[in-house]
């Protein structure tokens, strides 16, 4: 239980995937400007990153092992995970209109994202079980949205100071996120 | 060996992948709209997102629930305005298109300056510290703001106050939003009897600092048949969608600041 507790919060705080592990970087820049649009991709992400982890685990270990096509397994998880998420897609508009349009147009652009892959081939590549891997890639979601809120947070601030012209824009961004990324590093003296 | 399972495995996942897509596309098909993909038709497809919506499939649902007016694709322009309006049977009324308009005419020989203005040459940062450069709160300052943010270069500076050319305008609405003193409009191509004044102030007031103000005398409101000028406060304002565009009120202004249709006068004033 306690290991089970200790993989999620390591994935949401202390191996951060945008901050720590540098995946995702182009959404947590691209879509963190309204908090609003941010907190919709970061619950799209929860989504997603759960299913896509729990999906590539079973097939992880049903299919790829056993024929020993473990270096296939990057390939076979963009296949999968690509084609999971239409699935998704198409079940959610059928059944909850509602959180199909919340999520809107974030659920196939993260189809495309780095994060949910890296996710699910870290997970193998640790060994984990089915319920581990659930466990991280949920964890890691949360740490994801965790930190694309706190950058449209820091960044609808940003836009209000009066900065000096080299940096205003794209620039003042990278340094928040770099700020944010040592600030983060703090976690990894988490210890129970 | 391990190629032939490799490939073998690959297919038989692309296969069970593709066919639990056919099955999901199949089981949890929703009904579009008709009317959506015949909008979605119409509409460029290129999916610039220039209309504030994700793409054209958003645009298209948008357009059908009402949310987005048929002319909302600022790349297809009128002609797919026009097939849209047809589908969702808007009247061609509502498509027709819109040109900025200023509403001042206080020009140099209508209106003075307060004095040498040498601040910023933009109308924003010249109100930001509360200065109006000319006589009237209301008017244009001439600083150029509008023409400067025009993307088609439609807005000149002519005697102190800015024109746009109906002709250049693609009704973009950058200019209205950058007037500081709210002076753009977006008035349908066709109407051409606009009050063109923004002074609120009473009429003696009016007459001080610009001769081709609205004193709101409201002899204009008495003159229409059609209800379609009123006063609001001192100053009197077209109600477009009743204009029949007869001109009589413009006849009557003593002030002369509401423009006449070209029937009348042979040129907008």
């Amino acid at each position: 239980m306690k290991s089970l507790i200790l993989i999620m919060i390591s994935g949401a705080l202390i191996n951060n995937v945008v901050l720590n592990q540098f995946l995702g970087i182009c959404s947590f820049l691209g879509v963190s400007k309204q908090m609003k649009a941010s907190a919709s991709l970061g619950v799209a992400v929860i989504f997603v990153l759960t299913i896509a982890s729990a999906v590539a685990s079973i097939l992880y270990d049903l299919v790829l092992k056993p024929f020993n096509l473990d270096f296939m397994k990057t390939i076979v998880f963009i296949l999968v995970i690509a084609a999971l998420v239409q699935i998704v897609e198409m079940f959610l508009k059928k059944t909850s209109p509602a959180i199909y349009k919340a999520l809107g147009i974030y659920l196939p652009l993260i189809t495309t994202n780095c994060a949910v892959l890296g996710v699910a081939l870290t997970n193998v590549q640790n060994g984990y079980n089915f319920i581990e891997c659930v466990l991280s890639g949920f964890g890691t979601a949360v740490g994801y949205t965790l930190a694309i809120v706190l950058l449209a947070g820091i960044r609808s601030r940003i836009r209000e100071e009066d900065l000096p012209a080299p940096l205003r824009g794209a620039p003042i961004v990278l340094i928040s996120a770099a700020l944010m990324s040592i600030a983060f590093m703090g976690f990894s003296g988490l210890s129970f | 060996m391990v190629i032939l399972i490799t490939t073998i495995v690959i297919t038989v996942i692309g296969i069970v992948v593709g066919a639990g897509l056919v099955f999901t596309g199949k089981k949890f098909f929703v009904p579009v709209d008709e009317r959506e993909a015949a909008v979605r038709e119409c509409l460029p497809g290129n999916n610039c997102g220039a209309c504030g919506y994700a793409g054209c499939d958003a645009m298209a649902a948008a357009i059908v629930s009402g949310e987005a007016p048929v002319n909302g694709c600022p790349v297809g322009g009128n002609p797919v305005a026009e097939k849209i309006g047809g589908i969702m049977g808007k009247d061609a009324e509502l498509l027709e298109r819109q040109v900025a308009f200023v509403r001042c005419k206080g020009t140099c020989e209508h209106t003075r300056r307060q004095g040498n203005y040498v601040g910023i040459t933009d109308c924003r940062a010249a109100a930001l510290g509360g200065v109006n450069v000319g006589e009237c709160d209301y008017g244009c300052m001439g600083l150029g703001s509008c023409a400067a943010v025009c993307p088609q270069n439609a807005i000149q500076m002519v005697d102190g106050v800015a024109v746009v050319d109906p002709r250049k305008c693609v009704a973009c609405g950058l200019c209205v939003k950058t007037c500081p003193k709210g002076l753009i409009e977006l008035v349908p191509e066709s109407k051409h009897v606009i009050v063109q004044c923004r002074n609120r102030d009473k009429g003696p007031l009016v007459k001080k600092v610009c001769s081709a103000g609205c004193i709101g005398c409201s002899l204009c409101v008495k003159q229409c048949e059609f209800d379609a000028i009123h006063m609001e406060g001192s100053l009197a304002k077209v109600t477009y969608e009743n204009c029949t565009q007869c001109g009589k009120c413009a006849e009557k202004c003593p002030a002369k600041v509401i423009t006449r249709p070209l029937a009348a006068s042979g040129k907008t004033e």
